[in-house]
């Protein structure tokens, strides 16, 4: 086993988690997260592992996947802030991978208890489980964490290093650091004297503090409002560079076919492409091959030259024979109950009992960059370039596939055109790797024609839901809910660590076990297939992707069996569980004008309870020549501390999107083995007519910060499926919509 | 036989095959690498070029069937010399992960030269060939709009 499945075994064995003492408000002890990565050249100087600073200004180190969620901006405007950086003085970098870099979030989600009301013991068990990120070495971007995890880190980061300068000056003048001011990125003396902190740097270094005070929002200078994003100039002009940009000198460009079916090669002939034009060589991959030509272009079509014989498919060929496996799940003991409320087996007395089965389908992530990584075997070791979203292990994957230790390998981590989890894999940098090793001394970049991207995605997997649920005297008194599906977490941490820890799949019901509803009986079981074999990801708000549909299509069925309006239904049950959930509906209520609607339209509301975060949508559809259509749209979250209002919006309104574009037309489905879908013209997105008005509010009334990249997602399909039961009166209980509802262009 | 190929003001001998798409000479050749691939097709717009002010897709479009001079994003304006239309992109903070916005961009110029009012309908049919994943499209629409001077 890796080095790395051996630490992450050992750490999961920890039975219980010991929690030490209280913080006390607004001040942070400063733990060491580990060995600075950081190698200063000489005229640079790192205070700590988020700072380097050199003669032309500061560098802040935002080492998170910047995949178009923002992430860089706000983590480096939360070390601008108590470093008091103008923020035009800003500078911002990935970093090298780094155990310091570890993601002190992603683990909190194993928590017990639903994640919505936490106390601080709650919340203090979340951040020592947290910890365990740090001998995982786990520097991940995923889960909409992020924020949760650098909203105090990255301030004492920020603050520490304000202290460091302000220490270095206050020895200069022989006074006290207490009498010292900073601002716009220099130490103000007590006479008005400036001291830049590029001057100070240096100096700086030996006056690590041991503790740092926090501020006060009420003082915070950058956040809580909207900042121009760091990379905005450079992606409106088209000099951002993705890892598909990078031209190292002497580059060549290669393209690869592996399995559509995801097992091995038999046979293939290369004949025809070793005499196209361009070619420089065929790599015979073993599992797959490629063509390192001059060219992209003709190393694709020189590629698609090769005649190939692929093995069978580990898993059923078709569709409706993967579903029925599927299906088969819910004969299986339950892998969790993680809801088990009242008595969910009996009928309340007097009450009417309504059930329906649910279906969604395979979904590809369809990132709009290809996926790609190039690679570059030297005698001094391997230089990678990736836009990947866990360095790390990405480091150490391309280290065993190069067969060099890791401190020869160095790790390039750019910018992202998307990622959705889907750069949360190893296979495209190993790929690259093996094929830049049968060339070595030439860099070569290995990019996935859009084909390759979408027959060798992991998908998100196709689900199956039974609900039942009872209503009295206009309220809910039952649900009882049940889920199956392949285990994308076991599959995930399989490919990222070589072992999945034991216990509940806890991501598998998520989204459907702990919802802030109030209902007295209450169930949700998990049912997973544990043979099935298709690859499965994970896929922007993974299980809460299904279950929110799921959720939130059959409370509105509830709704309406109870003669209930949907809306205050909803208000009823979350002002009964917790009260952010409510007031997000009221926002949405307030901003739609609910229950008022214009004529011929119809509404759906949804709220879904994902990453921390509730958000409440209303979506309105209309009829028009052309099919269905979605003028408007109002969303609300909750985030408890508004980092970014600009940020926010784009994600709420990006999340949005990911989901219509699922709900209304992405499917993937499986035939001889592979998926059928190969590009954009038989997996569509939403296009720009399409795209109906939003209207976005923040709310910060919860006491924890909480996570956007994902939580826009999940009530978009729920929300459309019922806006077009208020509409037209038919209930959609199956994904995508477009196999039964027209839609306009 | 190398090929001439003017790309925003520069002549340049390409030495590729001529059925190469131009998106592969633009990328692979001149490392000119603000326009990109997303899907080899015609169906994301990820690769939009001017070709003599028209909007075309590169990867569409032979070296050998190059009509005219092409204009790519890098030749619109650059961070120190921005275009109208880029600087409104940036005010109304457009991108989110930005591969798509290159695109969308020459597209969306391409409008406003022969268009420079839009209404909505003209805007729909113009934009329609270019995908975002991200789901910038509210925000690319208020942006073409206050290039145009349409804002409010
Ligand atoms: S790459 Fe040319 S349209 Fe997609
Ligand atoms: S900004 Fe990411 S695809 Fe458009």
């Amino acid at each position: 086993m890796s080095r790395l499945g051996t630490i992450a075994r050992r750490s999961f064995l920890f039975g219980s988690v010991a929690i030490a003492g209280g913080v006390a408000l607004g001040v942070w002890y400063l733990r060491s997260p580990g060995t600075n990565p950081l190698r200063p050249e000489p005229d640079e100087t790192t205070l700590n592992p988020f700072v380097l600073i050199d003669g032309n200004g500061v560098t802040l180190i935002a080492p998170r996947a910047e995949m178009g969620q923002g992430t860089q901006t706000t983590w480096a405007a939360l070390i601008a802030e108590e470093m008091d950086l103008a923020w035009d003085q800003v500078q911002v970098l990935h970093g090298p991978p780094a155990q310091a870099y570890y993601n002190s979030a992603l683990m909190a989600e194993n928590a017990p208890g639903p994640a919505y009301g936490k106390s601080a013991f709650q919340h203090a068990v979340g951040e020592a489980l947290g910890t365990l990120g740090k001998p995982l070495r786990m520097q991940v971007t995923g889960g909409s964490t992020a924020m949760k995890d650098g909203f105090e880190r990255m301030r004492a980061a920020g603050a520490a290093a304000r202290e460091m300068l302000k220490a270095a000056a206050a020895a200069r003048l022989d006074t006290d650091p207490g009498l010292l001011t900073t601002e716009n990125g220099a130490v103000i003396g007590p006479d008005g004297q400036r001291f830049p902190y590029t001057e100070l740097a240096e100096e700086a270094r030996g006056h690590a503090p041991r503790e740092v005070l926090l501020r006060d929002p009420s003082e915070w200078n950058l956040l809580g409002k909207p900042l121009p994003r760091l990379d905005m100039v450079r992606k409106a002009t088209g000099t951002a560079q993705y890892s598909i940009d990078v031209r190292p000198e002497g580059l060549r460009f290669a393209a690869l076919r592996m399995s559509p079916r995801r097992a091995g090669m038999l046979r293939f002939d290369a004949e025809a492409a070793e005499q196209m034009a361009g070619v420089e060589k065929i790599v015979d991959l073993g599992d797959g091959v490629a063509v390192i030509a001059t060219n992209t272009w003709l190393a694709q079509q020189a590629v698609d030259a090769i005649e190939i014989d692929w093995a069978p498919a580990p898993y059923p060929e078709t569709t409706d024979a993967i579903l029925a496996e599927i299906e088969a799940a819910f004969d299986r003991a339950p892998d969790s109950t993680l809801l088990d409320r009242g008595d969910p087996d009996s009928l309340p007395d007097g009450a009417s009992e309504i059930s329906a089965e649910y279906r969604v389908p395979f979904l590809a992530h369809a990132t709009m960059e290809p996926l790609n990584a190039t690679a570059h075997v030297t005698a001094e070791g391997l230089k990678i370039w990736s836009g990947n979203q866990l360095p790390t292990f990405t480091r150490s994957a391309c280290a065993d596939a190069a067969g060099l230790p890791e401190r020869r390998v160095t790790v390039h981590t750019t910018l992202m055109g998307g990622g959705f989890g889907r750069r949360g894999e190893l296979d495209f940098s190993v790929l690259a790797t093996r094929v830049a090793a049968a060339l070595p001394g030439t860099p070569v970049m290995t990019t996935w024609s859009r084909e390759e991207d979408m027959r060798r995605d992991f998908y998100r997997p196709a689900a199956i839901a039974r609900m039942r649920g009872a209503v009295k005297d206009g309220e809910a008194v039952l649900f009882d809910a049940a889920v199956a599906a392949p285990s994308t977490a076991r599959q995930a941490l399989e490919r990222w660590m070589g072992f999945a820890p034991p216990g509940p799949d806890k991501v598998h019901v998520e989204g459907l076990w702990n919802q802030p509803y109030a209902i007295p009986n209450a169930r949700a079981r998990g049912h997973i297939a544990p043979e099935l074999k298709v690859p499965v990801g994970f896929w922007r708000s993974v299980g809460n992707s299904y279950n929110g549909f799921f959720h939130e299509s059959f409370l509105d069925e509830m709704a309406h069996a109870a003669g209930a309006d949907p809306l205050a239904f909803r208000i009823a049950l979350a002002d009964r569980a917790w009260r952010p959930a409510a007031r997000v509906l009221e926002a949405v209520r307030e901003m739609s004008g609910w229950p008022e609607k214009p004529e011929g339209t119809g509404r759906g509301v949804a709220m879904c309870f994902s990453f921390g975060t509730p958000v409440a949508c209303v979506i309105e559809v209309a009829e028009s020549d052309g099919g269905i259509r979605i003028p408007r749209a109002w969303m609300a979250a909750d985030v408890g501390v508004a980092l970014d209002p600009g940020i926010l919006d784009q994600q709420l309104v990006g999340g949005l999107v990911y989901g219509l574009s699922a709900a209304i037309m992405g499917e993937i489905t499986f035939a001889d083995g592979m998926a059928e879908q190969e590009n954009f013209y038989d997996y569509d997105a939403l296009r720009l007519p399409q795209m109906p008005e939003v209207e976005t509010r923040i709310l910060e009334t919860q006491r924890w910060i909480s996570g956007i990249g994902e939580p826009g997602t999940p009530p978009a399909a729920p929300a459309l499926a019922n806006a077009l039961f208020d509409l037209t009166g038919t209930r959609h209980r199956t994904l995508p919509l477009n196999r039964a509802v027209s839609f306009a262009a | 036989m190398p090929t001439t190929l003017t790309v925003n003001g520069t002549a340049h001998e390409i030495d590729l095959p001529a059925e190469v798409p131009l998106l592969w000479v633009l990328r692979d050749a001149l490392h000119l690498t603000g326009t990109k691939f997303g899907c080899g097709v015609a169906a994301c717009g990820a690769c939009t070029v001017q070709i003599d002010g028209e909007a075309v897709r590169s990867c569409q479009v032979a070296l050998g069937d190059v009509w005219g001079d092409v204009t790519t994003i890098e030749g619109l304006g650059t961070p120190a010399a921005l275009s109208k239309l880029q600087q409104a992109w940036i005010d109304h903070q457009v991108a989110q992960c930005g591969y798509c916005q290159s695109g969308q961009i020459m597209q969306a110029a391409a409008l406003l030269a022969e268009t420079p009012q839009p209404d909505d309908a003209a805007i729909d049919a113009a934009m329609a060939g270019n995908l975002c994943r991200c789901g910038t499209y509210p925000r690319i629409r208020a942006a073409i709009r206050a290039a145009a001077g349409m804002e409010g």
